[in-house]
């Protein structure tokens, strides 16, 4: 009796573990055929455009004729947000998760913690609508400028964004450092802003750079906001207080608009692969950087 | 070495050999002292006095209230917001509580923690990091105050060749050694130990013996540890706390020879703790 019991109970437990196993190769599939699909598509322009035009074009412009599909503008508008937000982000970043980890008391740690975490569920489309009617005007008067759909705008708000990220890993990195650390130049006189500076945040660093990385591939990838607030011109930009076009944006106006099968479309794709490029670098080295932490 | 003989020896004949204590000035002065944790009282009441120069020992069993008192004395229990304190404690005549800074505190009376924990850094820079932090930045000051420090921790010949490695990758003693040094190079007055050898293998807690012997000349040293042949070793004076109050403190000699209270003949004779 207990004997067929147990052949049984085996029985389940090997069907239970195939079907995990089944599971975690599912997820690597996925990704895998993503990036397959992605890439065939995406290569399939070079038929038509030489990767030299694609890559170093300074004009995109589908509807020229010939149609000019250069990323160079589209990078560069991605790559100037970007560097903007995380310009704003990481020290407002880094002096709140200081606070909340290091200085601020219990009871406002938590309520702090929820704060931040409340802003990581604003979908972002809601942070682009509050862009457009109230940052954007905003930012045009303060600079004068004919347009408030400007880089810095897309740079603020994508801000917002990516400070939950950063905050939240950069907090969790500083209150791993051992309190035997602190105590340990406390006890040696140092003041509690000369432990933080000296010993806290280096012993976090890998960490901090990890959340920084993060919140670059938050921003990098972020649509609807950017769409909604920095103006989508695909020029060339030359300075934060221009309106500029993201990869991102790019893909979202256009593929609507593409037939199946054609340049325009295969063009696109060829972004997208981009910037999975990018995002994958990216994760790489904010993976690598938590690593070194765990050390 | 004589050190490592010892440790074989029975408690009386060490005793036998140490010198009386003479007469010195108080250095610390502890009054009606005592430290809650939320509810918890941790210590009862407790007042005695800590000489210039001398090593005091503090035995006990655990949750004796011994800890909570060392880290009274550099006011580290500050940072435990549960923790309050009544009395005074008084060094060289000056409340710390009341009348100085923590800061100026904690470089006066420095600490050494039960785990030997260097700062993620170099041998160097863990040793410089007080004086840095106290605004010294001339180099060669710097390198002469590393040096000083690690040669009073008797650390230096191990270690000169390779300052700028990191601190952690030192064996246990030399870290231990290396967490005296980078107290001694904020020129303390009193240093603390917090069971400093427990940790530790019988060579290198001879090593950190001989380091405290030798710094005796110049510093003011209490001791705390489980270890009653090491409070024995290397105790001027002991003090036996039970339960948060102070049963008994003397001259170590007398203290293991002839105790006046039956609970302390007991602990150090080994029938409870």
């Amino acid at each position: 009796m207990s004997r067929s019991d147990n052949t049984v109970k085996k029985f389940f437990e090997k069907i239970i573990e195939k079907i995990i196993l089944l599971n975690g190769f599912a997820c690597i599939l996925f990704v895998i055929l993503i990036f397959f699909f992605l890439a065939k598509d995406g290569l399939a322009l070079f038929k038509v455009s030489s990767p030299i035009q694609f890559f170093f074009g300074l004009l995109w412009n589908p509807l020229a004729e010939p149609p000019q599909y250069g990323i160079v503008p589209l990078l560069l508008g991605s790559i100037m947000v970007t560097l903007g937000a995380i310009a704003i982000s990481v020290p407002l970043g880094l002096a709140c998760a200081i606070f909340i980890g290091e200085i601020a008391p219990r009871w406002m740690r938590e309520i702090l913690k929820a704060g931040v975490e409340l802003l990581a569920a604003i979908p972002s489309i809601v942070i682009g609508f509050i862009g457009m009617t109230m940052l954007a005007p905003f930012v045009k008067n303060l600079f004068g400028l004919p347009t408030g759909l400007t880089a810095l705008t897309g740079s603020i708000a994508l801000a917002f964004m990516a400070i939950p990220t950063i905050v939240s890993i950069m907090e969790d990195a500083i209150t791993a450092v051992p309190r035997t650390y602190k105590e340990g130049s406390l006890a040696l006189g140092a003041t509690h802003w000369q432990t933080i500076y000296r010993v806290t945040i280096p012993a976090a660093s890998s960490g901090i750079v990890a959340s920084i990385m993060l919140g670059i591939g938050r921003v990098i990838g972020e649509t609807m906001a950017v769409m909604m607030i920095t103006g989508n011109a695909s020029v060339i930009p030359h300075s934060f207080l221009q309106p500029v076009r993201t990869m991102t944006a790019t893909i979202a106006a256009e593929m609507g608009e593409t037939v199946i099968g054609s340049d325009h479309y295969f063009a696109l794709f060829a972004v997208g692969l981009v910037l999975f490029a990018i995002t994958f670098v990216i994760n790489f080295f904010a993976d690598m950087a938590l690593h070194q932490q765990k050390k | 070495m004589t050190l490592l003989a010892n440790k074989e020896c029975p408690v009386s004949e060490k005793t036998g050999e140490m010198k009386p204590v003479p007469d010195r000035a108080n250095k610390i002065t502890v009054e009606d002292v005592s430290i809650l944790f939320g509810e918890v009282r941790a210590l009862n009441h407790v007042s005695f006095s800590v000489k210039s120069n001398e090593i005091l020992s503090v035995i006990g069993p655990a949750n004796s209230g011994k800890t909570s008192f060392l880290r009274a004395m550099n006011r580290m229990n500050d940072l435990d917001i549960a923790c309050r304190m009544t009395g005074s404690i008084r060094l060289n005549g000056q409340d710390i509580q009341k009348e100085m800074d923590a800061e100026d505190v904690r470089r006066k009376v420095t600490m050494v923690f039960a785990l030997p924990l260097p700062l993620p850094m170099s041998i160097f820079d863990n040793v410089a990091y007080g004086p840095r932090r106290h605004g010294i930045k001339n180099k060669r000051k710097l390198a002469e105050i590393v040096e000083k420090s690690l040669k009073a921790a008797f650390l230096w010949d191990e270690v000169k060749d390779r300052l700028s490695s990191s601190g952690m990758k030192l064996s246990g003693g030399q870290q231990q050694r290396l967490c005296i040094a980078r107290t001694l190079a904020v020129e303390p007055e009193v240093i603390l130990y917090d069971e400093p050898c427990s940790g530790l293998d019988p060579i290198s807690t001879a090593k950190v013996e001989d380091a405290m012997f030798e710094l005796k000349k110049r510093y003011t040293q209490i001791l705390v540890t489980n270890n009653v042949k090491q409070a024995a070793r290397v105790g001027d004076r002991t003090a036996f706390f039970l339960t948060g109050e102070l049963v008994e403190i003397g001259e170590t000699g007398k203290i293991f020879t002839s105790p006046r209270d039956q609970r302390t003949q007991d602990y150090i004779t080994g029938r409870f703790g």
